[in-house]
């Protein structure tokens, strides 16, 4: 995918100043919190839950190697062709192989992040073949001729009337209000494309060392239509989603949905293993693994490591501020809210995302609800601190951080300088006591005002009372 | 390719600090916690599986499951026709009506009956696996999925079920669907709706004996 992670400012400004998105963020962005807090309510301990989880995707961490290995074998063992993919070229590059040496024509995919990031569609697209998106949010995307702004509901910004004039487009059917009508649409629409596909392309959201298993987690059916109908499955996915074993999964899956959706299970989890059983009647004939670093590997052990935790459960975003006012596009990459703004500027380079560290008012809302105990706040400090020290923030940024540690450090001038700026805070405020500009700093008091400082400083008022005894 | 692989596994040795061990212990740790005690078994996987908008039925014996079938469908206005797993082939169809054939499914075809390997109480979830005789796209393709769940095989969570695949089916088939519910999407307006690509309907006939 194409990234305008390098304009965030530009970027989120258009998406303020975008009514339209603005009332869908508004309509839509609440939902998911709700649903989340109310499936914690329905469990005994949800935090040790949450513990075992966290535990677990450490624990594979620290050798994440020796489990990839071993999921290699056993899938290999299965008869899956294990296939492995430096960067989002190299997949794309695979991926075309495959479906050019098995005759491939129609391909049918199910989400699948890994493949945003790498531009799949467009790839095999420009080579002659047919992709359709199946996920619903996907498939309204890929009319629209766009990018998804949210992990795991793509669609997120999109009002029921831009789906019907999209659907009226392409499909010829009158126009409907009614949401129903509209996904029993797209059900018509693609189920002769699942029954005609040679190829299935899905995400995987879990790779299972113990068993060679690839394990997809969806509500629609459209992740098990596309690895059970056409003769080939490819499923591609990062490096980092391992799992020991099945037990293992079983833990995950108690905080997955519950974090994402706060279903307390999602419709279908499939654990999926080598080509079609001996005789059966349904299954790919031919089974491929595309294992994708893409940026991952370096981050093993460096001060990001923690992140590679992650199960993309979109918790994070659905409880950010940021993310609520501007939507998923602002971010500019695939995986906007907290997460992307750790794993953007990570895997394509912190002076192309320079600003996605700064995006956050480090509310600690996202680790709050991370399922997998990730220090989203603390990481965007560190790149902030990295962003810092490698010179990449503006210089009139780093003069000012320059200025504030000059007049920080010696206590007596910091005594000083807090006395003067208290006063003149206090002759800028209006009759009601209130600050409503601040010279210099409009695009914070454009939306708020603030209250002067009334009394003088903490200092001042320390000094005085330890001068009478009490 | 192969390099790929080999600087792949570089870049990750190189990180952990240490080369890639052949063997690793795993941290020893009591069972998971379950998200919700089980307090009885077909109860609770009963009340979780209304939960997910599963409907369900209980009949004392296989013998009572045909009849359970039409009933469902005759009151819900369903077609009589479809296809079933042929492990129900000695149970008696045609007094009841039914026109159920055994073979895997057409998109056309109205209903599909399966059976299931077990069932899981702690989130009302069925756990079916492929092989022959036990089409996948009959729990998919048609609209319609009855499912036909002994109260025996009804364990209390999904690390119980995968302990009963190791036991009785020794390696894992090609696939594990655990199934929750009848399909359903909310990418529009997060609007939820059932029946996306999937199943609309998910019947469950409980069979005590
Ligand atoms: S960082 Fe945590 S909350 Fe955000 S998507 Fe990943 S697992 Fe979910």
């Amino acid at each position: 995918m194409h990234a305008t992670s390098d304009r965030f400012k530009s970027n989120a400004r258009e998406r303020l100043d975008d009514a339209g998105l603005q009332a869908n963020l508004r309509r839509f962005g609440g939902g998911f919190a709700e649903r989340r807090r109310e499936a914690v309510g329905r469990v005994d301990d949800f935090e040790a839950l949450r513990d075992r989880a966290a535990a677990i995707r450490t624990e594979v961490l620290e050798n994440l190697d020796h489990w990839l290995l071993a999921f290699e074998a056993a899938a290999q063992a299965r008869g899956t062709r294990v296939h492995w993919a430096e960067t989002g070229a190299d997949a794309n590059r695979i991926v075309l192989e495959i479906a050019r040496a098995a005759g491939v024509q129609r391909v049918v995919k199910s989400k699948s992040m890994v493949s945003e990031e790498s531009g799949l569609n467009e790839v095999l697209e420009s080579a002659g073949l047919t992709v359709t998106e199946t996920d619903l949010g996907e498939y309204i995307l890929q009319l629209a001729g766009e990018p998804p702004s949210h992990i795991i509901a793509p669609a997120i910004h999109k009002s029921r009337d831009e789906v019907s004039a999209l659907f009226a487009e392409h499909h010829h059917t009158p126009p409907t209000r009614d949401i129903p009508v509209l996904c029993e649409q797209a059900r018509e629409q693609l189920r002769p494309r699942f029954l005609a596909a040679d190829m299935g392309i899905s995400g995987g959201n879990f790779l299972i060392a113990e068993t060679g298993s690839v394990a997809i987690v969806t509500n629609e059916g459209n992740g098990r239509m596309v690895t059970t109908l056409p003769r080939v499955h490819v499923a591609i996915t990062g490096i980092e989603k391992v799992l020991p074993s099945l037990d293992d999964l079983a833990a995950v899956l108690r905080v997955l949905p519950r974090s994402a959706t706060g279903q307390d299970i999602t419709n279908y989890v499939s654990v999926l293993t080598g080509t079609r059983d001996p005789g059966a009647s349904d299954g790919p004939q031919e089974n491929h693994v595309v294992l994708v670093d893409n940026g991952r590997a370096r981050l093993l052990g460096s001060a990001l490591h923690e992140a590679l935790r992650c199960i993309r459960c979109g918790a994070c975003m659905n409880h950010c501020p940021v993310y609520q006012n501007i939507g998923g596009h602002a971010y500019g990459w695939v995986y906007p809210g907290p997460i992307g703004a750790i794993l953007t500027p990570a895997y394509l380079g912190l002076e192309n995302a320079l600003d996605l560290p700064q995006a956050s008012t480090l509310c600690a809302a996202c680790e709050v609800v991370c399922p997998v105990r990730i220090p989203l706040p603390e990481l965007m400090r560190v790149l902030r601190e990295e962003s810092f020290s490698r010179g990449l923030r503006p210089w009139h940024e780093r003069l000012s951080i320059r200025l504030w540690r000059w007049l920080a450090l010696p206590p007596r001038l910091y005594g000083v300088a807090s006395g003067v700026a208290v006063r003149m805070l206090r002759a800028l405020a209006g009759r009601d006591g209130l600050l409503h500009r601040l010279p210099g700093l409009d695009g914070w008091t454009e939306g708020r005002d603030m209250p002067a400082p009334q009394g003088r400083t903490f200092r001042e008022q320390w000094r005085q009372r330890a001068r009478r005894p009490s | 390719m192969s390099d790929a692989r080999a600087r792949i596994l570089a870049r990750m040795s190189q990180g952990l600090g240490r080369p890639c061990p052949d063997t690793v212990a795993r941290v020893q740790r009591e069972d998971a916690p379950m998200a919700r005690q089980v307090v009885h078994h077909v109860a609770d996987f009963i009340a979780r599986a209304h939960a997910l908008q599963s409907t369900t039925d209980r009949v004392a014996d296989m013998a009572a499951v045909p009849a359970a079938v039409a009933r469902y469908l005759r009151t819900a206005h369903l077609p009589l026709q479809g296809v079933m797993w042929p492990q129900f082939a000695d149970l008696d169809w045609v007094a009841q009506g039914l026109a159920l054939e055994m073979r895997a499914p057409q998109s056309d075809d109205r209903t599909g009956v399966t059976g299931c390997f077990c069932a899981i109480a702690e989130t009302g979830t069925l756990l079916l696996h492929s092989g022959v005789g036990l089409s996948a796209a009959a729990s998919l393709l048609p609209e319609t999925h009855v499912a036909v769940v002994p109260v025996a095989r009804i364990v209390t969570r999904m690390e119980q079920a995968f302990a009963l695949l190791r036991s009785e089916v020794g390696s894992v088939p090609r696939a594990l669907n655990f199934i929750s519910g009848p399909s359903r999407t909310a990418d529009i307006e997060q609007t939820i709706v059932i029946g996306a690509h999937g199943p609309r309907r998910v019947h469950l006939i409980v069979v005590d004996g």
